[in-house]
């Protein structure tokens, strides 16, 4: 593996399979950096929800080696794996929102389970909300909102404990056009802010929308990399941007 | 059994973790089950130590007593054998009392069956002279042997029998309700844990999404078994005060009806202070049990998720 000072993923020789069926993702080798913007493309089916479970550590590989924020995470001890969990955040496909939370609930989970204290929550939560556009929706129940909405309290869920990586599934796979383009500035809102973020889309106009992204293309379980992404050195400058720190106040976070 | 969600919103907060998903206690049979547990012990508990408290005073009051017969025909010769028995165990040093059971005593405890023991004695059946001694100390087979031997050369027609050997069967019998009574206790105690080991795995997989929604944000084993550890000693708190009520209020009724009964061995049965203690402490150890199943429940099934 190349590099790993500087990576903050890295997976050599992964391969995936389910039970005794074939591999879904054969030989994956790539190294991600912070601060990175990269989109994780493919056909239905190509394999890149699972390449996704595997980056937020809710799969493990059939082989291979995987190793996020220095550690290699497949021997890593069962009881550490939540402290690296911490560091990534996570929009799901279905968002999976929690059905009996309220909105306000829901994004302030990561920050419960880190053990915030529900004062020192308080602001960090309304303030999310505010950017994301749900403050006015805060009291309501996942059923209540629309997709969209639901969409976006998945994702200030997601980067509300001000996650090193973002992954993304699939996250403008409900939404309008317009609405897209909103999360997708919300992305890179954020990883201006120094978060690796990983989005995966079968959808190819929405590469476009980031000039700046780097593209993985899964194709029946194999990697390819058509803009360098996965190359070392990098084919072109990743920005250079310090990483946030944990305890940046809500306030620098850019408005909606 | 269906089990209602143990993490719902608008319950008391505990803690840390409780904070993780609000929840409100597991509603539904739960506490009823756990309390119908709980009423059961109690009541198989405070029959054992009823049980164990009359086998305790019986065998405090009979240790060390003897009974004496002198079965003689003859009414002289009788009493002249049973004043040479008195006579023999009064010179003894390892004889606490002697006594010898008077012949109106004897008449009143064998009218029952009997009739007048006057008219019978003279219509032909022989009565026997009964001396009741107290011995310091155990009676031993080899004491007892002992004894026969020199009071058979001073007074022929006597026996001599250890009282604690006429009650050895009731012992006995005591004894095996008492395993039964801790073989019911351990029983409930188990179907207790097999009811929480159900309604935990229900309750596991009825919010499963959420679970794993906790689990990839980071949340530990702990984390989660905790939620479902406050909702399970919340109920068998519930179940467990309902079922200490009812346990006693059985316990209280069948006292009274034993009571009742005026048997001088019963009455060796009371509850004392200590067994009260003991009583009390079955919800305690009912909800540690609850709280222990539903921990090691939750943990092993998280464990099958990396």
């Amino acid at each position: 593996m190349s590099d790993p000072e500087s990576s903050i993923v890295q997976f050599a020789n992964v391969g995936l399979r389910y039970g005794t069926d074939r591999e879904v993702l054969s030989d994956i080798s790539f190294t991600l950096y912070p601060g990175s913007f990269y989109f994780l493309t493919g056909a239905s089916g190509a394999g890149k929800t699972s390449m996704l479970k595997l980056l937020y550590l809710a799969q493990r590989p059939s082989r291979g080696i995987i190793s996020m924020f220095g550690e290699d995470v497949i021997t890593l001890p069962r009881n550490c794996l939540p402290g690296v969990r911490r560091r990534i955040g996570v929009v799901f496909q279905d968002f999976r929102l929690v059905p009996h939370l309220s909105t306000f609930d829901n994004v302030a989970l990561p920050l419960r389970i880190s053990g915030m204290s529900e004062e020192r929550l308080q602001k960090p939560v309304a303030d999310m909300l505010e950017w994301v556009g749900l403050d006015h929706r805060s009291e309501a129940r996942p059923e209540t909102l629309s997709g969209g909405e639901q969409q976006r309290a998945a994702i200030a869920r997601a980067v509300i404990a001000r996650p090193e990586i973002l992954v993304a599934d699939e996250p403008t796979g409900n939404v309008d056009p317009e609405m897209a383009v909103k999360l997708l500035r919300l992305f890179e809102a954020l990883n201006r802010l120094g978060t690796t973020v990983v989005v995966a889309t079968h959808d190819v106009h929405l590469l476009r929308k980031v000039p700046d992204s780097l593209i993985m293309r899964l194709d029946k379980g194999k990697l390819s990399d058509p803009t360098g992404a996965l190359r070392y050195p990098p084919k072109r400058d990743l920005p250079k941007r310090d990483l946030p720190s944990r305890d940046v106040p809500q306030r620098e976070l850019p408005r909606k | 059994m269906s089990t209602p969600s143990p993490i719902r919103r608008g319950a008391p907060r505990f803690g840390d973790s409780a904070r993780l998903l609000q929840q409100a206690r597991i509603a539904g049979p739960m506490p009823w089950v756990i309390a119908i547990m709980i009423a059961l012990t109690v009541m198989a508990a405070a029959a054992g130590l009823a049980l164990n408290n009359i086998a305790g005073s019986a065998r405090d009051e009979i240790a060390g007593g003897i009974t004496v017969q002198i079965v003689e025909g003859a009414p002289i010769e009788r009493d002249r054998q049973a004043e040479r028995a008195v006579s023999y165990f009064s010179n003894r040093e390892d004889v606490a009392s002697v006594r010898r059971v008077p012949d109106e005593e004897l008449s009143a405890l064998l009218a029952p069956w009997l009739g007048d023991v006057g008219a019978a004695e003279d219509d032909g059946v022989p009565i026997p002279a009964l001396v009741d001694v107290r011995l310091s100390g155990p009676v031993t087979a080899q004491r007892l042997r002992n004894m026969r031997d020199e009071l058979l050369a001073q007074a022929p027609a006597a026996r001599i029998d250890a009282q604690a050997s006429w009650l050895g069967p009731v012992f006995d019998a005591v004894r095996s309700l008492q395993f039964l009574a801790i073989g019911l206790i351990a029983l409930l105690a188990l179907t207790s844990a097999a009811a929480v080991w159900l309604a935990a795995r229900s309750a596991l997989g009825s919010n499963r999404e959420t679970i794993e929604v906790i689990h990839h944000l980071g949340g530990t084993d702990g984390q989660i078994a905790g939620i479902f550890q406050r909702s399970i000693a919340w109920d068998a708190a519930l179940g467990g005060a309902a079922g200490l009520l009812l346990g006693l209020a059985a316990v209280f009724m069948l006292g009274q009806q034993f009571a009742g009964l005026g048997s001088g061995l019963v009455a060796g049965g009371g509850l004392g202070p200590l067994d009260w203690l003991a009583i009390a402490a079955i919800p305690v150890i009912g909800i540690v049990l609850a709280v222990i199943t539903a921990r090691l429940t939750v943990i092993a099934a998280l464990r099958r998720m990396i």
